[in-house]
């Protein structure tokens, strides 16, 4: 804290540093002192920096200038909970264990966990800060991969899902983690912690959510750890509110022979950015990153995927594809990074971009960066329009050019969403899909 | 079973066949850069009061700006006070008329190099501006070019006799603010090379200028501005060697391409500068601005390159497809080995409709070799129907080697396509098996792999080039397998 104090009494008081010290000993284990540190460590190197321009590399293409008008660092103001029917946000038949935050904070009623077997550790991270912290230090204390908004979410983290696995424990109903915010100007810094022992397998729904058309901002990081031989499903639907703005990081750390696949769907925020970043640190590793991004208006949605190939025997796989309509614009960086001696690397990456309006933008980088020789690496980018003889093929059997539209861009889209491993989730994400499309009704008859 | 091993890292160790240093009296002014130092230079060349406007306006412009650092290439800083901004081989005062005026030593060198001027003017028919150092030497052809309206010299040539089409085209592809070396060139280039192809002329022969660094730690600061008029054709060769050196020696040139309605330009370039010894030491630092302009409609211009040589290779040849319907084209072999890098590509600005693009990039790494693609693909909101197709392959060679893909893709109109796909492979066992089963050595096998990797890009090239390319790749990449 002193560093903190003085840092900003150096300078011109910074807001940042001015939160922290008025809410630090307020936030869940302000009293673990390895915490402690963490916290006013990430908050340094948050002053320090500040919030990206444009003229960063990683930014170039989203400008966060909107962000900075509006404060980024206080937790809500209130410790009730808004009441709030999560009903339109769960999946029928999906008999999934529901953890439910509210504006960034953990709602035992509104949650719904089941049974869980032996070896199965499902909570809240501020109750595991409360009760067991020890837990959390590991995963707090990994900075791989992260950016400088891990750090403003270090600092002020205050929940977030827990799911601990032991080694041989198979999960075998899924987690639905539900972000709901519910009130203008919440600031969420969701912190998730997923550990995977050895052989331990889990499917995990990260999706966040507004009931209302409050303007909020979301900060969220999840962390995870996937052991030997673990196996974890990562979904992330990002159904933000209109006018919210949504910065995510997903970091993976994947030991020997380990699979991650992740599915990332964006559809709602005004600004949105997610990081996904797994690192191979021992051989035989496979990665599997899908995403899809479906905006329109005046949305602008970025995604940056990084797979660090660091030891030999990896393969990793990504599609991701987009849809841009109105005045949207999309940003994609994918990169692949093979280290030396990462030999007999097996990676590819794909992005597919369709531009359905005249104002619509897509800003693609796919990167290689590769440092071994026995590999096998490439890449692909695609901007193009919907094809002329897929739609004068629907015509001529008589559907209507919107439909027809429709119903390509539906197939276009449907590619990523075909991957999502949970039936009732996969339908529901149809559903969701085709809701957002034009001829609705017509196309569910189709389709 | 008999291993080639031996002979191959042989092949691989080759020492720079080029290196060499002749001895010519140089007529340098002291080292730095200051605003003097450029009066120094325009009085040196006699310009116009706008050229030296143009320099000093280039250079407080420089002061503002900071060398770049995002390219994929590391080098120690560069002392800009520490390099000799002009140098003119001496007996330059009168200017040669013909080849016998030239200096013996200069021919001498040329021979060495296996550009004799005058074979080479009665036997290719390729007119030579030779460029020794800052100032042009030998002008041939020009008579036979200048009957057609074509005008060919030297760029302090152009600068005395045509300064309205100097004044006219002079940075306006590359303005002296575009960045931190064209910025620096603008302001103490000392030569390079004009041309100027009238309307509806074809430009018969192949233009071609040597380029030469030789006075020791003189960097050369090229400036290259041609200009097709409404429906002229040119094709323009450049090719570079240079001496052994133990310092680096900086390259920042500019080259500005000017096509107007249905012109075509076609740039070919061989780069084998000096790239340093096997432990990287020496060899030069090649920071080059090269961009055209496609302004009038249905224009083309093709940029095909060949870079084996310089320690570092810094160079994005473009095209701004601002007439509707015109062409912009790259296709490129950068080959790095021992402790060269290399980051290249290209940028494609679709501003006019119907404007298309192709890229293909052929990179290879060899030894402790850095290869990078960095492109820019950009279609602006007015680029209705625009296309860009893209294709960036890196061949590996060597596990201590690396290769990078940075394609930037902005794409602004919903009517455009644009396609980008890279793969990064190496020479597979099953490759060389076959061939070496059919009774091929080795190392001819890696070649005729090589070769056809390139082979896109080589079928580009003008004839005499194709051949020179296979000839540079051949000494370096033969004995890389293994």
């Amino acid at each position: 804290m002193m560093a903190a104090v003085a840092l900003a009494s150096q300078t011109a008081p910074d807001p940042v540093a001015a939160d922290f010290t008025r809410i630090a000993s307020a936030l869940p284990g302000a009293n673990v002192a390895w915490l402690a540190k963490l916290r006013r460590q990430a908050l340094e190197r948050f002053v320090e920096r500040g919030l990206p321009t444009t003229r960063e590399e990683a930014w170039k293409y989203t400008n966060i200038s909107a962000l900075a008008k509006r404060p980024y660092t206080l937790g809500t103001k209130s410790d009730v909970t808004p009441v709030v029917d999560v009903a339109p946000f769960t999946f029928a038949d999906l008999g999934a264990h529901l953890v439910v935050f509210v504006d960034g904070r953990f709602s035992p009623a509104l949650s719904r966990i089941g049974a869980l077997q032996a070896g199965c550790t499902l909570a809240s991270v501020a109750d595991v800060l409360a009760r067991e912290p020890e837990r959390l230090e590991a995963a707090f204390a990994t900075r791989t991969g992260h950016t400088i908004f891990s750090d403003l979410n270090a600092a002020f983290a205050r929940d977030g899902l827990y799911l601990h696995l032991a080694a041989g424990v198979t999960l075998g109903e899924p987690v639905h983690a539900l972000f709901v915010t519910t009130r203008d100007d919440v600031v969420a810094h969701p912190r998730n912690v997923i550990v995977a022992e050895a052989g331990a397998r889990a499917f995990v729904i990260e999706h966040h959510v507004s009931a209302g058309a409050a303007s909020y901002f979301t900060n969220a990081v999840t962390q995870i750890d996937i052991g030997t031989k673990a196996s974890i499903g990562h979904c992330k639907l990002q159904q933000e509110g209109a006018r919210a703005f949504h910065i995510a990081g997903v970091h993976i750390a994947q030991r020997r022979s380990s699979r991650f696949e992740s599915q990332s769907i964006a559809l709602g925020a005004a600004l949105s950015r997610a990081d996904i970043a797994t690192a191979f640190d021992d051989e035989g590793c496979e990665a599997s990153l899908a995403g899809l991004y479906l905006v329109g208006g005046r949305q602008h949605v970025d995604h940056h995927t990084l797979v660090d190939h660091a030891k030999p025997n990896g393969t990793s796989r990504a599609l991701y594809k987009g849809v841009l309509d109105d005045g949207a614009r999309g940003v994609f960086n994918g990169k692949i990074i093979v280290r030396p001696d990462a030999q007999k690397t097996d990676a590819h990456l794909a992005n597919h971009n369709l531009l359905l309006s005249k104002s619509a933008e897509i800003d693609t980088k796919p990167e290689l960066t590769i440092d071994a020789d026995d590999v096998k690496c490439s890449h692909g980018a695609t901007v193009g329009q919907l094809d002329e003889t897929a739609l004068f093929y629907l015509r001529s059997r008589a559907i209507d050019p919107a439909t027809a539209r429709a119903l390509l861009t539906y197939a276009f889209a449907h590619d990523v969403v075909e991957r999502v491993p949970l039936a009732p989730l996969r339908t529901a994400l149809e559903r969701t899909l085709l809701a957002r499309l034009p001829q609705a009704e017509r196309l569910r008859d189709i389709a | 079973m008999s291993t080639p091993a031996p002979r191959l890292d042989d092949l691989i160790s080759r020492e720079y066949q080029h290196g060499f240093v002749s001895e010519v009296e140089s007529d340098a002014i002291a080292h730095g850069l200051s605003e003097d130092v450029i009066r120094v230079i325009s009085s040196k060349k006699n310009e116009p009061p706008f050229m030296l406007e143009w320099r000093l306006a280039a250079y407080r412009h420089w002061l503002t700006m900071r060398e770049p650092e995002w390219a994929n290439v590391h080098h120690p800083p560069i002392d800009f006070q520490d390099i000799i901004y002009y140098s003119a081989p001496k007996s330059q005062k009168n200017g040669p008329k013909s080849l016998d005026e030239v200096d013996p030593e200069l021919l001498r060198v040329y021979e060495k190099l296996g550009v004799p001027l005058k074979e080479r003017e009665m036997l290719a028919g390729v007119a030579v501006d030779a460029v020794f150092d800052s100032v042009s030497v030998g002008t041939t052809f020009k008579e036979k070019l200048g009957s057609m309206g074509i005008v060919f010299c030297s760029f302090s040539e152009a600068v005395q006799e045509h300064p309205e089409l100097v004044q006219k085209y002079l940075g306006s592809v590359v303005p002296y603010t575009d960045n931190f070396f064209a910025a620096l060139n603008s302001a103490v280039f000392s030569d390079g090379s004009f041309c100027y192809i009238p309307p509806g002329v074809r430009c018969p022969m192949e233009l071609s200028t040597y380029f030469r660094i030789n006075a020791k730690d003189t960097g050369q600061f090229e400036r290259t501005l041609i200009i097709a008029d409404e429906g002229a054709y040119v094709s323009y060769l450049e090719g570079c060697t240079a001496p052994m050196r133990d310092e680096n020696q900086l390259h920042a040139a500019v080259v500005e391409l000017v096509a107007m309605e249905r012109a075509q330009i076609k740039y070919s370039t061989v780069q084998n500068w000096y790239p340093g010894d096997k432990e990287g030491k020496g060899g030069i630092y090649n920071f080059v601005t090269k961009r055209g302009d496609c302004r009038g409609a249905r224009s083309r211009i093709s940029w095909t390159q060949v870079e084996t040589g310089s320690a570092i290779t810094w160079k994005y040849p473009s095209c701004i497809l601002r007439g509707d319907e015109s062409i912009g084209e790259f296709y490129s072999v950068a080959l790095t080995n021992n402790y060269q890098q290399a980051d290249t590509g290209t940028k494609m600005i679709h501003i006019g409709r119907n404007t298309k693009s192709t890229i293909v990039s052929k990179g290879i790494s060899a030894g402790r070799g850095q290869n990078a693609y960095r492109g820019l693909v950009k279609v602006l909101k007015s680029a209705d129907g625009a296309r860009n197709h893209s294709q960036c392959d890196s061949l590996l060679l060597g596990d201590r080697c690396g290769a990078h893909t940075f394609p930037y893709i902005e794409v602004k109109n919903s009517t455009a396509q644009v396609e980008h796909e890279a793969s990064t492979s190496r020479i597979g066992e099953d490759q060389l098996f076959y061939c070496r089963q059919r009774g091929l050595s080795a190392e001819d096998a890696v070649s005729m792999i090589v070769s056809g990797f390139c082979k896109e890009v080589f079928k580009e090239l003008p004839m005499e080039f194709a051949v020179e390319a296979q000839k540079l790749l051949g000494v370096s990449l033969e004995g890389s397998v293994g």
